[in-house]
């Protein structure tokens, strides 16, 4: 290795808790250049600016391996603290601003500037006045660097998003000796002209021979102002190249990367799907979830199918579900088998046939404190009225029946128990997510919405809660949609995949489409078809 | 054998094993005192069943998600009003005077329950605190209420002013001691009100019916995980009102029965700490500020009475000449309410 680099980091590996979650990753930056750090979510990118910040996640669980060279000498960067020392600094997706506070106050807390007054001369240096007139004159020039042009005097409080995000970066190159600065997914919450002023300001303070860190879904920008990019993947380090030596596809192929192999065996198939018998429709479909908001979005699925919907996170994908069972506000139109539902109406799905699994599994999903044949019985006690034995004025919960139906769940989808009295608290998530299915299969749904079904479970459930809704599916003619971040899962299982990108459709893609086409579509590509 | 001892250990739970200890060594220690062990234990009986349906309280608002309710004196002045109209009426027959009161009490603690409820629902995250100064207010309210009451029966009005209530109101010719006396037996000289714990066990009986119902069920669902509750299509505010509602109907039941059992009523300021010792006796018999159960209640209400009613004697007779044993009283019943809210953790969910 001739070049020199400003950053090498060598061989990183960091696990959680017996999860490998970084194996082997190398990030090589050279002076002066823009470089971007790419995956999809959980691809490790941010474990990696974790490690390289010294964030005390990292050390509290056990520290990590490999090697972290600044300039060519090996470091430790135990604290954030020492991160700044070393003069890396980070622009954050969330601004970390004062809103009350003024744009010189927000650049220079901290490190304000200060002279002697009578009584610091006296008592300590804690009592000097503030210089205003520096500070100012400092913020002036940070601003400029940036090219904001807004008085340092106006308060945060009530700018525009696009302008605090360049309050935030002026407060990083105002660090003196800052040499790397990492940006966050800046463009994420940004307008396109921000987004485009925003690329600007970085290749200024690159050619001012600072080093960006640029972590991005974006493909565009990328092309358009990365030197350089490192592509990670399921913590596995895949390629470092110049973008000039690349092109789109060939990225958006190695984020997605050769993982075609069935996570399920191929099951009889004798479905005709009639494209004319629509199970579940949506127009103009708005979702008010945060974080996950969908605008806008128009989808068909066909009665019998296994649709899968994909995107990356924050795009949308998991207020879909989340909207229909109106858990958060929805506009638009949301039709069942041709008829309309008032998602304003709580429980309105569940009674007209749409059964649901929550991704959040123990916030959303389970009483955690209460027993098995509770959580499998309840929803259809209190929309379908079972599980429930009249006696003379009473209509009490029928402990004996829902335990019998929870022992047959529990059979069936081998659910690894005490017995149907356990908590499901004490559960592991595999099993938990096994009870919610159950759940929502008692509900004997026409149409079963599944939210991140393999979230944080072992490959052994994962396969089987899969394998299962191929199953009813097959058998029962149940309509199942998959809403997931892996791709593999849907590609796996999913006869039709739609990607959501900005809370919209942005194509819909056969299970066989190319590697490079779910690429494009993740990172929200426009045209294509 | 060690095992089993420790699955004990587990189910009672360690503090609750601590309480019955002492509570056993205060009633051994009143023996060479000179008490009479009988009459403490008759006693403790006797208040057990007479605080205990004010325990019971507890439950539904635990169990709805609003936690402890220390609005408590919503319902108890509910009661007191439903009380006072029913001695100004003045039935001749004490069984019909007390299920008038009982009438009474139960109607207006619906509609405080539900406005209540409502308060809550906009407070989430801070409900015991709120229900707290909630309790503390309506009592300062009611305390102009009793004084401007136009009731005009010579059992309820000051004697020489002819206007407003007594602080204490006799029930001796109204309900007084009824239920206590019914079906009532001695038995190797402790004293057991049949009428009594017949009652507020049936009361027991009735709200572990209802926990069981389809509605019951999805209340304590809202309190245990609102958002899975509601993503099975169940409104959890109104669960929370009703919750609330059900409480205050309780507390309302609750205060009569104390009042039948004491044989006095008392207004103005009395009530304003009970919502404390309710909440300390469910504490004590294992709830927390997310779970309760019915067993909870009457363990936490027979430890948290006999506790009070064992120490006081107790402490007045090794210490003769003193105020000591009021000053016992609050140490218990605050001192085990911070223990068991420190045992929590958050205050919201």
């Amino acid at each position: 290795m001739t070049e020199k680099f400003l950053l090498n980091m060598q061989n990183i590996e960091k696990e959680y808790f017996g999860n490998k979650v970084l194996k082997g990753v190398n990030l090589q930056i050279k002076p002066g250049e823009i470089h971007a750090l790419m995956g999809e979510n959980g691809a490790g990118k941010s474990t990696l600016m974790n490690v390289l910040f010294g964030m005390p996640v990292i050390h509290s669980t056990g520290g990590f391996e490999g090697t972290v060279e600044i300039n060519g000498e090996q470091v430790e960067i135990t604290s954030p603290q020492e991160a700044m020392e070393h003069g890396i600094g980070m622009v954050h997706q969330e601004f970390m601003l004062i809103p009350g506070f003024t744009i010189t106050e927000n650049i220079k807390v901290g490190r304000e500037i200060s002279k002697p007054t009578l009584s610091s001369k006296i008592f300590s240096k804690k009592l000097e006045e503030l210089d205003i007139d520096s500070m100012r004159a400092d913020a002036r020039e940070d601003l400029r660097k940036t090219g904001l042009d807004i008085a340092e005097y106006v308060k945060v409080a009530g700018l525009p998003v696009g302008y605090m995000q360049f309050v935030e970066i002026a407060r990083e190159i105002d660090k003196t000796g800052v040499k790397l600065l990492v940006f966050d997914e800046p463009t994420a919450v940004l307008t396109e002209s921000e987004a485009d002023n925003l690329l600007e300001t970085m290749k200024k303070i690159a050619a001012s021979g600072i080093s960006i860190v640029f972590i991005t879904h974006r493909l565009d920008e990328v092309m358009a102002v990365a030197d350089s990019l490192t592509i990670l993947r399921d913590g596995e380090f895949v390629t470092r190249i110049e973008t000039k030596d690349t092109t789109v596809e060939r990225i958006a192929e190695l984020m997605i990367g050769r993982k075609t192999e069935k996570l399920v065996d191929d099951m009889e198939d004798d479905r005709v799907i009639d494209t004319n018998n629509i199970a579940l429709s949506m127009k103009d479909y708005y979702v008010d979830m945060p974080g996950e908001e969908v605008k806008g979005l128009d989808l068909d699925i066909y009665k019998g199918e296994i649709f899968g919907i994909g995107g990356l996170a924050g795009q949308g994908k998991i207020g879909i579900p989340n909207g229909i069972m109106g858990l958060y506000k929805t506009e638009g139109e949301v039709k069942l088998f041709g008829e309309s539902l008032n998602l304003d109406k709580l429980g309105e799905a569940l009674s007209k046939g749409i059964a649901f699994v929550s991704e959040d599994r123990r916030g959303v999903g389970l009483l955690l404190d209460e027993p098995i044949y509770n959580n499998i019985a309840f929803s259809a006690m209190q929309i379908k009225g079972e599980f429930l034995k009249s006696y003379g004025l009473f209509r009490l919960f029928d402990v004996k029946q829902a335990k019998e139906h929870a022992e047959d769940m529990i059979k069936l989808f081998d659910i690894r128990t005490t017995g149907p009295s356990q908590e499901a608290g004490a559960l592991s998530g595999g099993n938990q997510q096994k009870v919610c299915l159950a759940r929502a299969i008692t509900m004997k749904p026409d149409v079963l919405l599944v939210s991140e079904p393999t979230r944080g479970i072992d490959i052994g459930a994962k396969k089987l809660v899969l394998e299962y809704l191929v199953k009813i599916n097959r058998e029962q003619g149940i309509t199942i949609v998959v809403v997931s971040s892996e791709l593999v899962e849907l590609r796996s299982v999913c006869d039709r995949i739609a990607i959501i990108s900005d809370g919209k459709v942005n194509r819909i893609l056969k299970p066989d489409s190319s590697d490079a086409e779910f690429g494009l579509a993740m990172a929200g590509a426009k045209g294509g078809e | 054998m060690e095992e089993r001892k420790e699955s004990l250990v587990d189910k009672i739970g360690m503090p609750r094993i601590i309480i019955i200890s002492f509570f056993l060594i205060l009633l051994i220690a009143a023996v060479p005192l000179g008490l009479s062990f009988t009459g403490l234990l008759s006693d403790t009986i006797r208040r057990w069943a007479m605080y205990g349906i004010l325990v019971l309280a507890m439950v539904p608002a635990v169990q709805s998600g609003i936690g402890l309710n220390f609005g408590i004196s919503l319902g108890i002045v509910a009661g007191l009003l439903g009380a006072t109209l029913s001695i100004q009426l003045g039935f001749s027959s004490p069984w019909i005077s007390l299920f008038v009161a009982l009438g009474f009490g139960t109607f207006f603690s619906i509609f405080l329950g539900i406005g209540y409820g409502q308060i809550l629902n906009r407070v989430k995250g801070s409900e015991m605190t709120v229900s707290t100064y909630v309790g503390f207010s309506v009592i300062a309210f009611m305390n102009i209420v009793w004084l401007s009451l136009p009731f005009t029966s010579g059992e309820l009005i000051w004697p020489l002013g002819g206007k407003g209530m007594r602080n204490t109101i006799s029930l001796q010719s109204s309900y007084g001691e009824v239920l206590n006396n019914w079906l009532a037996f001695d038995i190797a000289g402790v004293r057991v009100p049949t009428g009594l714990i017949l009652f507020f066990l049936g009361a027991c009986f009735l709200v572990w019916l209802f926990m069981r119902s389809k509605t019951g069920v999805a209340m304590s669902a809202t309190g245990a995980n609102p958002t899975f509750t509601k993503s099975s299509g169940i409104e959890t505010d109104r669960m929370r009102i009703l919750g609330t509602m059900v409480s205050t109907m309780l507390g309302a039941i609750g205060i009569i029965i104390y009042s039948q059992s004491y044989g006095f009523l008392q207004l103005y300021n009395a009530p304003l700490m009970m919502g404390f010792h309710c909440v300390a006796a469910v504490l004590i018999g294992g709830a927390t500020v997310s779970r309760a159960k019915i067993s909870h209640v009457i363990l936490g209400t027979f430890l948290f009475q006999g506790i009070l009613t064992v120490a006081l004697p107790v402490v007045n007779n090794l210490l003769p000449e003193s105020n000591l044993s009021d000053v016992i009283r609050i140490i218990i019943s605050n001192g085990i309410i911070l223990y068991a809210l420190s045992k929590t953790k958050g205050g919201s969910k």
